[in-house]
């Protein structure tokens, strides 16, 4: 192979790697999102998603999610969900919280698959969904062995 | 009876968010792996996360199979008067456990 033919190739992969969306989630996981939210198109914001950018161990990876509230009877976050783009199943799980839970916050442990997209949905007292997605890269999967999809 | 481990302060002044870190010993099997014997293992897992504030639901989560074996829930309430906080979980195979702390709230 000709020097130009591999430049011509490399600048052919990076026009594809920008013309891919950024947001291409598979429609299992907007499907069980739109389950959540009743049909409504979650905004991004408020929502802070605290979780490691690379997994040694997809069997017990830490989260943390925090809500920007104020937490009075007003103005709360009524629920917190969880949902990933390649695991078997789409929903991870769903917290539930109010006015007395004092600080949007929750964590848990999860299990992932494979590298992936995960989004945290919050809702909010009136009726309002926020979201935050991120990106995370699994070495060592969990739930399946030797054929992550 | 599944073992639990519940942090959370025994003492707090009125007012006060606290941290309540609730752990329980469960395998949360997902059915989707195979056994020894290359069959698939039957899901059993804790479907149900609730905490009762005397009486009063404050938080509540609902796991699926993406959850941890052992699973660990962190999250904050209000304390607002002394009382018992309850902490239940329910699952597949009928699974029901309930544990009980004490919370003793003092002026501000």
């Amino acid at each position: 192979m000709k020097r130009r033919e591999i430049l011509a190739a490399g600048a052919g992969l990076a026009l594809l790697a920008l013309v891919r969306p950024a947001t291409a989630t598979p429609e299992e996981m907007a499907a069980a999102i739109k389950g959540f939210t009743g049909g409504a198109a979650p905004k991004e914001g408020k929502v802070a998603f605290d979780i490691a950018q690379l997994i040694d161990n997809g069997n017990a990876v830490p989260v943390t999610i925090k809500v920007d509230s104020p937490m009075s009877a007003a103005d709360h976050v009524s629920a917190i969900a969880i949902f990933n783009e390649k695991n078997p199943h789409t929903e991870v799980a769903v917290f539930t919280l109010g006015a007395r839970a004092g600080r949007a916050e929750v964590s848990t442990r999860i299990r992932l698959a494979t590298s992936q997209r995960l989004i945290a949905i919050a809702r909010m007292s009136d009726g309002s969904y926020w979201s935050k997605s991120v990106d995370v890269i699994v070495t060592l999967a969990a739930c399946i062995e030797g054929e992550a999809p | 009876m599944a073992r639990a481990l519940i942090h959370m302060p025994a003492t707090a002044r009125r007012g006060e968010v606290i941290e309540i870190r609730a752990l329980i010993g469960h395998p949360m099997e997902t059915g989707y792996r195979p056994g020894a014997d290359g069959k698939i293992v039957p899901r059993d897992i804790i479907r149900k996360f609730v905490c009762r504030y005397n009486g009063e639901q404050v938080f509540g989560a609902e796991l699926h199979q993406a959850v941890s074996a052992n699973p660990y829930i962190g999250f904050f309430t209000v304390a607002t008067e002394s009382g018992t906080l309850e902490f239940t979980w329910e699952g597949d195979n009928g699974f029901a456990q309930t544990e009980k702390m004490n919370l003793t709230v003092s002026a501000p």
